[in-house]
């Protein structure tokens, strides 16, 4: 049972892979191509998923629209990963006041949730592309800032630091062979699971019209120009809404030995 | 005068509280603006519109009237001390108080969020209740992956679709607000529900475990006795520390929600000042949040206390 559901989610990512990568590989459609003869119509043998108000293939749109859909949310938490991992090991090693304001600055970012911080960003840049990926990045950070600082802080203490000082090598390079690696495996454990909530995050600003305008095939700008047809036509929110939960669940299912994997690993170092 | 233990301790506590609130109102306040000074521009061109005709000497006169004209210490000072007094400025598009256009949308909000919140705490109670073990175990586990993984604009036009398009149950446009709020509700509520559920269950299990249950089952407590007296107020306890996640799954999800189905509140005033620009609005919603997590948290510190006896043994002691 554990199997199926393993291999299920690695034939998504899978697919989702070769979607980013060679969309034309599982479509011969064309996105953006209009057919006034074949507006509205139901999933069907020849349009798995449907056609939209314009006539569009709703199968083609959702392969060529997951490279837009996913590099957001891939950028957002490396960029958050690389920046976040920084502050956070930074404050983690540093002298006590530093940690003091680091951590200060921290606990009030959660007065203002993700999405709200994504949409300040959006609120200062104009709507946009560029604004709702920079939107995301800056929203997500904090969270990776928290968790490098707690791992370094704890690490900064265990007594391997300080041992390695004395026995003649640098700080900077201590923390760097006895901490550094620590924190990033833990990063990169929250960057598999925020991937999934950063494409979320993103698809939703375009949901909402404040990213890639139409007829870009994004998740998001696709449920967005469906709504108006959902008393008509359920297929055209339905199917890249579905693309967009089964890549989460997929990842999140993918995610979880991955993430026991690493935890042991630090065990054992 | 000498302070009991008990006062002293109930001082603390209420400094160490109005001393995080003053931080978290300064720093909203702070946010909102630098919202406003970072924009690019100049902010009488944006408030104006890239439609006026107003001339240049019409424009400055404008800067002036605003204290835009002034050093930005000087602004932020003036910015504090009206924020300070409530004013949170004019709306650019509707020419009215930000505070009253605000206050007058938060009931819809808050409506929305409790019935949510309602929904969302039934639900992963019966669910964590119900399927502790067996089969239902595997089933609850991949509904609640499902729930906390959908994204909530998906679940809230699949909801629309379902229910107010075929089966015509809960009409999007005329019916009481009771049937108004329910759809919206739900599809804000699963994802709540979801971690609602795998934090109680996982709760429940730790303290299972512990000492106390097995002295509970030994002094001849029902199994039902022991779920409900011991067990539950465990998984409650640690469900209490997800208040952050909470406060951001419900505005931000108001955001989403109440744009799908049409519903007026925070959110969709949110979502209209900035396709608009209109900054005011959007500080004051800025400002709006840092108040909603306060309440949030003083409301979980109480609930903590209520629910976990150790934390007013701590207080007393």
């Amino acid at each position: 049972m554990r199997n199926v559901a393993l291999a299920l989610a690695a034939a998504i990512v899978l697919w989702l892979g070769v979607a980013m990568l060679a969309p034309a590989w599982l479509t011969s459609g064309d996105p953006l191509a209009t057919q006034t003869s074949a507006v509205l119509l139901p999933p069907s043998a020849e349009h798995w998923f449907g056609t939209d108000q314009s006539g569009r293939d709703v199968y083609t749109r959702v392969v060529y629209g997951a490279r837009d859909s996913l590099l957001v949310g891939l950028r957002a938490v490396a960029i958050a990963m690389v920046c976040g991992g920084l502050i956070g090991t930074v404050a983690g090693v540093a002298p006590r006041w530093v940690d003091r304001i680091v951590s200060r600055l921290l606990e009030v970012t959660m007065a203002f949730p993700e999405f709200l911080l994504a949409l300040l960003v959006i609120a200062v840049l104009g709507k946009g592309a560029n604004s709702v990926a920079l939107g995301v990045t800056v929203a997500i950070i904090p969270a990776y800032v928290r968790l490098a600082r707690v791992t370094a802080r704890q690490l900064r203490f265990s007594g391997a630091v300080d041992a390695a000082t004395i026995l003649g090598v640098s700080y900077p390079r201590a923390v760097w062979r006895h901490v550094a690696p620590q924190v990033a495996a833990g990063l990169l454990g929250l960057g598999i699971v925020g991937f999934g909530s950063a494409i979320v995050t993103a698809a939703g600003l375009s949901f909402l019209g404040l990213g890639i305008s139409p007829p870009a095939p994004e998740w998001g700008v696709m449920m967005s120009e469906g709504k108006n047809q959902l008393a008509r036509a359920w297929w055209i929110t339905f199917f890249p809404g579905l693309a967009l939960a089964a890549t989460v669940v997929a990842v999140s299912t993918l995610a979880r030995p991955l993430q026991r994997r690493l935890a042991t690993g630090n065990a054992h170092d | 005068m000498t302070l009991s233990a008990r006062t002293r301790t109930a001082l603390r506590g209420a400094a160490r509280f109005l001393g995080e609130a003053g931080l978290v109102l300064w720093a909203a306040v702070t946010l909102a603006f630098l919202v406003l000074k970072a924009v690019p521009g100049d902010p009488v061109d944006v408030m104006l519109g890239p439609l006026s005709s107003a001339t240049p000497e019409a424009r400055a006169m404008i800067r002036a009237d605003l204290g835009l004209d002034k050093p930005l210490p000087t602004q932020y000072a003036s910015h504090l001390g009206r924020m300070v007094t409530g004013d949170l400025g004019m709306s650019y598009q509707q020419q009215r108080p930000v505070s009253d256009i605000l206050t007058e949308q938060l009931g819809a909000t808050m409506a929305l969020a409790a019935a949510a919140m309602v929904l969302a705490v039934v639900l992963a109670c019966g669910a964590a209740l119900v399927t502790r073990r067996g089969w239902l175990r595997g089933v609850a586990d991949a509904t609640e992956l499902l729930a906390v993984s959908a994204p909530v604009f998906w679940t809230a036009l699949v909801l629309a679709s379902v229910f107010s398009y075929q089966l015509g149950w809960f009409p999007i446009v005329g019916g009481t607000a009771a049937q108004r709020v329910i759809l919206p509700a739900i599809a804000l509520a699963l994802p709540v529900a979801g971690v609602l559920a795998q934090v109680l269950r996982h709760g429940m299990d730790q303290a299972e475990s512990q000492p106390f249950a097995v002295t509970a089952m030994a002094r001849g407590a029902s199994h039902r006795r022991l779920t409900s007296h011991h067990l539950m107020r465990h998984g409650f306890a640690s469900t209490l520390t997800l208040s952050g996640f909470l406060f951001g799954s419900l505005l931000g999800g108001a955001v989403i929600v109440e744009t799908v189905f049409a519903r007026p509140g925070i959110g969709r005033v949110a979502l209209g000042a900035i396709t608009n620009r209109d900054l005011p609005v959007v500080m004051g919603v800025v400002v709006f949040s840092g108040i909603g997590f306060l309440i949030i948290n003083a409301v979980v510190d109480v609930l903590a206390r209520a629910v976990d006896p150790r934390l007013r043994k701590a207080a007393d002691a």
